[in-house]
């Protein structure tokens, strides 16, 4: 789950690192009064859940509440990378000397929180480690011991030759490592870590991601959830317990598993055609899920062809029929669907299909290529 | 042959007394599985089907019935706990099907269990099956049949759909190995090679990969350098969007890196048979069989 930037911001300052005020605005007016309060230039940044905002013209200086207002009343209702902006940061600008990144992950290959910290910041680190990989510093954590001072201290010192500004960054290291347990997160990044020319070393952006499968652990973190932030059919799908994700092609797709329904998406470009959507429907068989899962893809307008491909180990390919039929039956199809199933129960499954109008196929290839027929009117192969 | 598991396997199931560990507990022994005992914390001294014994803790059930593998249905916040004690009970081979454990946990599970020298097979992974001899998981006993192929894979319904064609024209397996689909997990592609190297009675290969991260490039410079035996490969998400994970936590492009166009690429250079659809993997593995 992504965090906005203020909300980051919130879990950092909870943890001690030093970071300017801020307050958000959800309208044009409350923003210039935020703008007022703090007097002097603010930046209003807005909060949303992609990267590129200031590329965007997402971040804008504003020097008076006036501006600030005119300036709000721009990026709130902007969409950056398809997404609508509902709020915005607002806060004092900060004069800044230098800037630094900072960032920690979880690395796969190391298997281990590993941070990355570089003097270049406030652009895109992808970019610092594929064109001057020596400006970066990488170091693992033993989870058995977490970060030690003289670690953190390496870090610090890899940023800054001050050794005063040394030492206040090994400390936000340490504070963004216990930021970083606590909220149970996959990313911690502050990028730009600044220095001001009164030598202070302030994080002035921050970004966290949590890791879905700790949200049990942490109510006060699922709670910050924003939903107006989010593609509207994955709010649905993952309320309904289903893996959705949205793309562009016209061929909608039910699967069961990650895997194939991958597979099942390479195989409708295979064929000519382009996938609608990765939607898994998991392993367990319900006959709610199918009726779920219909119910969003139906809703894309884009979709010309809906295509099932079930391999029945867990799930209970009947299960997966009798759902079918039930969605059907509450909202009719208006586009033709083609349903591959195999495994577990198959006979039942067929059965039930058979005697409500439908047709089934076992082959996987054979079945992906009529949904690309279908969607395309025939034309591709 | 087979390898990981066989005829000698001694189960232990957590969680057996859960909706998915007691259902997939009878799969295992109406498949010939020998489950040795159940661990339900507080069910100690009951029997599960009025058989299996069931004990507190897995030091307690491996003390008492020698038991040398374990299967983890556990919930996903108790799962790394489970994974940690059944290594500190002295079980050699950990196979944790629960999906949805934390990946902070992992990288603590995964040193734990190193120190231990138990090998933990995913989470989040269906298991395997030596067919005819043992099977530890959900993958379902039918679809498989004994012969020469060895198949490592990070899906699972994937998994079940080439194994199904392979059996289907009679192309059978010594073992399928389901590593599983999340960032940090036990065993990987380099270790399941290496087994099915070693084991005598595997002939040829099917490794099925995803987008994500650089297991399967690693993999494809240890097939070069290392493997004898010819080996087929198949890697899904190729229209997969990047920055957007696809049902596994572990299947996401970050930034450029970890798209199938680079996995293909690197089992290419490593001389690999490349399917482009997953029924391809069996024509590749005959084709290579026979030479």
């Amino acid at each position: 789950m992504n965090l906005h930037e203020y909300q980051a911001k919130d879990i950092f300052r909870r943890a001690g690192i030093p970071i300017p005020p801020g307050e958000i605005a959800h309208t044009a007016d409350e923003a210039a009064a935020i703008a007022t309060k703090f007097g002097g230039t603010v930046v209003v940044k807005a909060q949303v859940h992609a990267g590129g905002r200031g590329k965007a013209g997402g971040v804008k200086l504003a020097k008076t509440p006036d501006e600030t207002k005119s300036v709000a009343s721009k990026i709130l209702g902007m969409q950056i990378k398809g997404l609508t902006v509902h709020t915005v940061l607002v806060t004092p600008a900060a004069d800044i000397a230098t800037e630094a990144y900072t960032g920690i992950i979880v690395d796969r290959s190391s298997k281990r929180a590993v941070f990355m910290v570089s003097p270049a910041g406030g652009i895109d680190i992808e970019e610092v480690a594929a064109k001057t990989p020596e400006k970066i510093m990488r170091l693992p954590v033993d989870p058995r011991y977490g970060l030690l001072d003289f670690q953190a201290m390496r870090m610090g010192e890899f940023l800054y030759a001050d050794i005063k500004q040394a030492r206040a960054a090994a400390k936000i290291m340490k504070q963004l490592y216990q930021a970083f347990l606590q909220s149970g997160a996959s990313l911690a990044e502050i990028n730009p870590l600044v220095t001001t020319p009164a030598g202070e070393v302030v994080a002035l952006d921050a970004k966290m991601v949590i890791d879905d499968n700790e949200l049990d652990r942490h109510a006060d973190l699922s709670a910050l959830r924003d939903e107006t932030a989010e593609e509207p059919s994955e709010v649905l799908a993952r309320k309904a317990n289903l893996t959705f994700i949205k793309l562009d092609g016209n061929v909608g797709c039910v699967v069961n598993g990650a895997g194939l329904a991958m597979a099942t998406m390479d195989l409708v470009k295979y064929y000519g055609g382009d996938p609608a959507n990765f939607l898994d429907i998991g392993g367990s068989s319900n006959p709610e899920k199918v009726v779920n899962a219909l119910r969003i893809i139906t809703a894309d307008p884009n979709v010309k062809a809906i295509l099932f491909n079930i391999f029945g180990g867990i799930t209970r390919t009947d299960d997966v029929a009798n759902g079918i039929v039930t969605a059907t039956k509450q909202n009719p199809l208006k586009v033709p669907i083609v349903i591959r199933l195999t495994g577990t129960n198959e006979e039942i499954a067929l059965k039930i299909l058979q005697e409500n109008g439908f047709s089934a196929m076992t082959d996987m290839d054979e079945a992906v290529q009529r949904a690309v027929q279908l969607a395309t009117g025939g034309k591709a192969a | 042959m087979s390898v990981f598991i066989d005829k000698s396997t001694k189960l232990v199931v957590q969680g057996i007394t859960g909706r998915d560990g007691s259902f997939h507990a009878k799969q295992m022994i109406e498949y010939g599985t020998q489950v040795v005992a159940g661990v339900t914390p507080g069910k100690g001294g009951q029997k599960f089907e009025g058989t299996v014994p069931i004990f507190n803790t897995v030091a307690d059930a491996v003390r008492e019935t020698g038991a040398n593998t374990t299967v983890i249905y556990v919930p996903p916040m108790g799962a790394a706990d489970a994974m940690m004690e059944a290594a500190d009970a002295g079980v050699t081979l950990i196979v944790c099907i629960t999906e949805g454990v934390p990946v902070l946990d992992m990288t603590r599970v995964y040193p734990f269990v190193k120190e231990k020298s138990a090998r933990l097979l995913g989470p989040n992974c269906p298991g395997l099956i030596s067919p005819g001899k043992s099977k530890v998981g959900i993958i379902p006993g039918r679809i498989c049949t004994p012969g020469p192929i060895g198949l490592v894979s990070r899906s699972g319904t994937l998994t079940y759909e080439v194994v199904f064609q392979m059996t289907r024209v009679g192309l059978g397996q010594t073992t399928c190995v389901g590593i599983g689909g999340d960032p940090i997990n036990g065993t990987n592609f380099i270790d399941c090679l290496e087994a099915f190297e070693r084991d005598p009675d595997t002939k040829a290969v099917a490794m099925i990969g995803e987008i994500g991260g650089t297991d399967e490039q690693e993999a494809a410079t240890f097939v070069r350098e290392k493997m004898t035996k010819p080996v087929v490969g198949f890697i899904a998400g190729q229209t997969a969007p990047p920055g957007r994970r696809m049902g596994h936590a572990g299947a996401i492009i970050s930034g450029s890196s970890g798209t199938a166009a680079e996995k293909i690429q690197a089992f290419e250079n490593a001389g690999m048979g490349v399917a482009k659809r997953p029924i391809d993997v069996v024509s590749l593995l005959q084709a290579r069989l026979k030479n």
